[in-house]
């Protein structure tokens, strides 16, 4: 298995939001619930290289900021064209107000 | 404004699945990175946020207006007074609907998604555009816009088919087109252009979409037929054709006579200041460079996005007035010169075009 990641404190993502995390040579999404829910899938939407990080989150939805393809960041299920083919996830921990992420 | 030239070898090749389509891919242009204005990410999100509100006031206008106009047509059917009714009815039925379909589309309308996806598919039935099909188009449209053998939504290719455009005007064409696609959709074939953008297991719906459809016609002409009366077309399919003159006018502006093969919005979009009635009829996309930048802002936000980035996009033509003296003499001289464009000024508070990546050697610079 493989080890955990610190994305980012805890306070650097907003309520209902989405943040960029770079690890090597990977791009993920780091996503913080309306709930205070900490969530993370890979970074780039499924249907074109586009990086979520720059799209909307409302409720447990991502919405892609290019063609608006929108996934449940929780599940990774995409949800209606464009997309069609889910998002990854990746476990997320909150330990001593760092996110960390296990990207393996 | 300047005007352009730019040097290509021979004339372009539109399909989707031609010489230029594979140009464009082999030239870095299909699914590029476009160049976007930079905004604060507090900003963007407040800008992106979904509403219900407007949307609903907006819908219940225009559902409202269309059954009274519809309305008032049928009922003075048969003397001079239906045509009033009959213009209002055709305009918000074959010109309103393509900014609603549009929107809709995006799902940045209505903030409830099946809000989005009831007035989507209603909007889709009147423009006579198959919702499945048209969706994966306009994907592409914003993936490669106005990029030559990969985007299958433009408007006006060069050189310009001018009785095209005008026969448009009055959704001929269009219209045409629309119910060939649709018996061919009906029959279960997808065409070869549609399967370049379509995924495979999105065909099937296209498919159902188009026998629906044609139950739907079938059981308008069956009473036209019976009753002999042109009214019960008039009020379904035919107003395609008699108001569609609205969202041609507007829609010609999104992109005519500007460049193509670029990857700045800037350059090959075009926002035009209107009055409020066209507005309310084309939902605020005469902000169009603004929303190919930025998709995601929905129509209500898009004159608070325009506000906030027009220091770095060109000068917004004043009027529809005012964009087809530009567009039309550009028009006819791709006649003569199929290479020539209107290249839009920028004003000195933007960040300058990358010239590099545009290819658009400066030639006989007639400045508008």
């Amino acid at each position: 298995m493989s080890d955990w990641v610190e994305a980012c404190a805890a306070g650097d993502i907003d309520e209902e939001d989405v943040m960029r995390f770079d690890h090597a040579g990977r791009t993920f999404a780091i996503y913080r619930s309306p709930d205070d829910e900490y969530f993370a899938t890979d970074g780039l939407c499924t249907h074109e290289k586009v990086h979520l990080a720059d799209g909307l989150v409302m409720d447990d939805i991502i919405e892609c900021p290019k063609h608006n393809g929108r996934f449940n960041y929780k599940t990774g299920d995409a949800r209606g064209a464009p997309v069609c083919v889910n998002l990854r996830t990746y476990p997320v921990k909150v330990d001593a107000g760092k996110v960390l992420v296990q990207v393996g | 404004m300047t005007a352009r030239t730019s040097s290509s070898a021979s004339p372009r090749d539109y399909s989707l699945t031609g010489r230029d389509a594979k140009l464009a891919v082999e030239n870095g242009l299909a699914a590029a990175e476009w160049y976007h204005t930079e905004i604060p990410r507090k900003q963007m999100k407040e800008l992106m946020q979904r509403s219900d509100q407007p949307a609903i006031r907006d819908t219940i206008i225009w559902l409202g207006a269309l059954i009274l106009s519809g309305a008032g047509g049928a009922w003075f059917w048969g003397s001079w007074w239906c045509v009033p009714f009959f213009f209002v009815y055709g305009t918000l039925y074959g010109s309103s609907t393509d900014s609603r379909w549009h929107e809709c589309g995006h799902g940045t309308a209505f903030r409830t998604q099946w809000m989005n996806d009831a007035v989507y598919q209603l909007a889709c039935f009147m423009i006579m555009r198959n919702p499945v099909t048209w969706r994966w188009s306009h994907t592409r449209h914003h993936t490669d816009t106005i990029i030559v053998g990969r985007d299958p939504e433009i408007a006006v290719m060069r050189p310009p088919d001018l009785l095209r455009v005008v026969l448009n005007f009055f959704g001929i064409l269009d219209a045409w087109h629309a119910m060939t696609d649709m018996l061919r959709n009906a029959a279960g074939v997808i065409s070869a252009a549609e399967k370049t953008f379509i995924p495979e297991q999105e065909q099937p719906k296209a498919i159902r979409v188009a026998r629906i459809w044609l139950a739907i016609y079938i059981a308008t002409i069956a009473p036209a037929l019976y009753l002999h009366s042109w009214l019960p077309l008039l009020l379904i399919g035919l107003p395609r054709l008699y108001g569609a003159w609205h969202h041609v006018m507007t829609g010609l502006l999104q992109h005519g006579g500007l460049a193509e093969n670029v990857i700045d919005h800037r350059l090959n979009s075009r926002t035009v200041y209107m009055n409020p009635i066209s507005r309310f009829i084309y939902w605020n996309m005469n902000y169009h460079v603004e929303h190919h930048m930025f998709p995601m802002v929905p129509y209500h936000a898009l004159p608070k996005l325009h506000e906030m980035i027009k220091h770095d996009l060109p000068a917004p033509t004043p009027s529809i007035l005012a964009g087809y003296r530009e567009m039309i003499p550009a028009f006819l001289r791709q006649l003569r010169n199929e290479d020539y464009f209107l290249k839009r000024a920028l004003p000195p508070t933007a960040k300058p075009y990358r010239e590099e990546l545009h290819n658009d050697n400066p030639v006989a610079a007639a400045a508008e």
